[in-house]
């Protein structure tokens, strides 16, 4: 059983990966919430799930193939359409490389 | 006649019997929702132009002697997760604020090809994350029974809007009891269809393994008439089943559960439910008996893990799905002033385009997720998985269906457990197991708990791809309750001053 809680600094280092910039006082407000629900969750351990297999997905399929056909898509002008910045018929982003040469 | 009172069943007859016309239907409506909206909140969005367009071309083609569907020329809601051409598409959330999807939903395109019409989109609880709809950023909806209370979440918008008669039928989606919950508080039917039989596609990704489309109506027939046009195989949606729908409109109409066994879950009763939710599901089980059917109690042992294993399951898929909020290429960008780099816009557009819930969520994912946690927590609740769909298993080979309450207390207070999540969670104890297991639930009302008054759900479970069984229990005991009410149950709502 888990015997650590969930830190606020564990809270701030998930928020970073999850490229959520939480504000200070939502880490203090969300790490003991967060806490709570993992300590309450935790009691999926007390299962004995010993050779029991996992399941990720509750209708047995498999994969699904289809025939390799072209089949119609949006055009350029209805995929950019929605765009928060677009420039010469491409979605502009925000620089993705530091600044430094 | 005001036309709102109407089933869908009675307008369809109506219409094709030109008793009426789809314009003056799909007007009474938008007037209903003009009306009474500002003091429910169902509606994010209302598509009076469209709606009124389309309805002309259903009254052009009836006049031109077509044959049209059963549902040609009724007004249908329609949860604001559903992507719609030409309609803002906001899950509720700021991040998707004023964004228009380029294309329909499979389950939008289906509802087009059966001449149904859209009124609009309903509210609902951010990314289909909660049981109240306070997590929409767009404010809460309120119950027509008492506009105090939650009408139910995530999808309370739609449930809301047909117990208010400004629709007759409405489409939500269900990962951990999202139809059924709000469908019970409000006082109305609904289901969550065997997972794989109603498309995915165009609907906005919440826990994939779990999201199911799923209808809302106020009578049992209602609700198949919309489940059956809405469902079936689409090879737009990898997970979508290659199988004819079961037959729900026919078991609907059929309402005869005599010899049918039918097995009550001892697990989901007992300490946090509500004594009027639970005298009223007794007095449905003695009915149920009353009726023909043959009554067991049997345990589902696991089903007391559903809820964690659930709160794990649940937020990992979300923190992988909501990924795709960006700030990139459609939906909120902020702060994007040319000194940050992309990290940091998507950071600060995703801190300011996000709820509490969503944050919470996705984080608890990530958790659940990481390295050195994973086999504890993702891991152990797959495993879980696997143990409540073997406990599903092993009652089935017992019962036909299973039944519990739908929620373990009526419709709670606006505001009462907004920042307690646990709590929250708890709305949802019921319903979860049959989201796990991917087979077939519906809610259908049974009557009114003693202490407040307020509607209680009666919750029917049926194994995959079996949905039709509910509708024949739903339909039977459905019956028997108006025989016994002399009235529907939502001749009691009175929340509404309209």
């Amino acid at each position: 059983m888990r015997a650590m809680p969930i830190t606020r600094d564990e809270v701030a280092h998930l928020a970073r990966l999850s490229r959520i910039a939480l504000t200070d006082a939502e880490l203090d407000h969300l790490a003991p919430q967060l806490d709570q629900i993992i300590t309450a969750v935790a009691q999926v351990q007390e299962v004995a799930a010993e050779g029991i297999p996992p399941t990720s997905h509750a209708t047995g399929l498999t994969n699904v193939f289809r025939a390799d056909e072209p089949v119609q898509c949006l055009t350029p002008a209805q995929a950019l359409d929605q765009a928060p910045a677009t420039e010469l018929g491409r979605f502009k982003v925000p620089r993705i490389l530091g600044t430094e040469e | 006649m005001d036309l709102t009172r109407l089933t869908a069943a009675e307008m369809s007859a109506k219409l094709a019997a030109k008793e009426i016309s789809a314009t003056e239907l799909t007007q009474a409506h938008l007037d209903r929702i003009q009306s009474v909206d500002g003091q429910i909140h169902a509606f994010l969005y209302v598509a009076a132009d469209q709606a009124l367009s389309q309805a002309g071309a259903v009254d052009a083609r009836r006049a031109a002697g077509e044959d049209l569907p059963a549902l040609a020329g009724v007004p249908v809601a329609v949860k604001d997760l559903y992507a719609t051409k030409g309609m803002p598409t906001t899950c509720g959330s700021r991040i998707l604020e004023g964004w228009h999807p380029p294309y329909d939903a499979t389950i939008v395109e289906r509802l087009k090809d059966n001449c149904a019409i859209i009124l609009g989109k309903t509210n609902m609880d951010e990314f289909a994350m909660g049981s109240s709809t306070e997590n929409s950023a767009y404010g809460p909806s309120h119950n027509p029974w008492d506009l105090s209370k939650i009408p139910g979440g995530s999808s309370g918008g739609s449930s809301a809007s047909v117990a208010a008669f400004e629709a007759p039928l409405a489409l939500g989606s269900d990962t951990g009891g999202s139809i059924r919950q709000p469908a019970a508080v409000c006082g109305i039917v609904g289901t969550k269809p065997t997972y794989g039989g109603s498309s995915r596609y165009g609907v906005v990704a919440f826990a994939s393994s779990l999201d199911t489309p799923g209808p809302f109506g106020r009578t049992v027939l209602d609700t198949a008439l919309l489940h059956e046009a809405m469902s079936g195989h689409d090879p737009m949606d990898s997970t979508s089943i290659n199988a004819p729908v079961p037959p729900v409109v026919a078991a609907a109409r059929q309402a005869n559960i005599e010899g049918m066994r039918i097995g009550v879950v001892t697990d989901l009763s007992g300490d946090g439910y509500q004594p009027g939710v639970l005298s009223r599901f007794a007095e449905a089980v003695e009915l149920l008996e009353s009726l023909g059917a043959k009554v067991t109690e049997l345990s589902c042992p696991h089903f007391k893990y559903a809820l964690p294993a659930y709160y794990l399951i649940a937020p990992s898929e979300c923190s992988s799905n909501l990924a795709r909020f960006d700030a990139m290429r459609y939906g909120l960008r902020v702060s994007d002033d040319g000194s940050r780099d992309a990290e940091e816009v998507m950071s600060l557009t995703r801190e300011q385009g996000f709820g509490d819930e969503v944050k919470r969520r996705i984080i608890l994912g990530a958790y659940a997720l990481s390295s050195g946690y994973y086999d504890a927590y993702y891991g152990k609740a797959q495993q879980v998985r696997t143990l409540i769909i073997r406990d599903f298993d092993v009652a089935f080979d017992q019962v036909d269906v299973l039944v519990s309450p739908v929620t373990p207390t009526t419709a709670f207070g606006i505001g009462e457990r907004a920042d307690d999540p646990m709590a929250m969670y708890l709305a949802d104890l019921c319903t979860i197991p049959s989201d796990l297991a991917g087979n077939a639930a519906i809610s259908v009302p049974c009557g009114l708990a003693e202490e407040d008054g307020l509607p209680v759900g009666l919750q029917v479970m049926a194994p995959a791809m079996a949905d039709d069984r509910l509708y024949r229990v739903a339909a039977a005991a459905e019956a028997a309750f108006m025989a016994r009410w002399g009235q529907p149950i939502l001749s009691g709502a009175k929340g509404l001053s309209a």
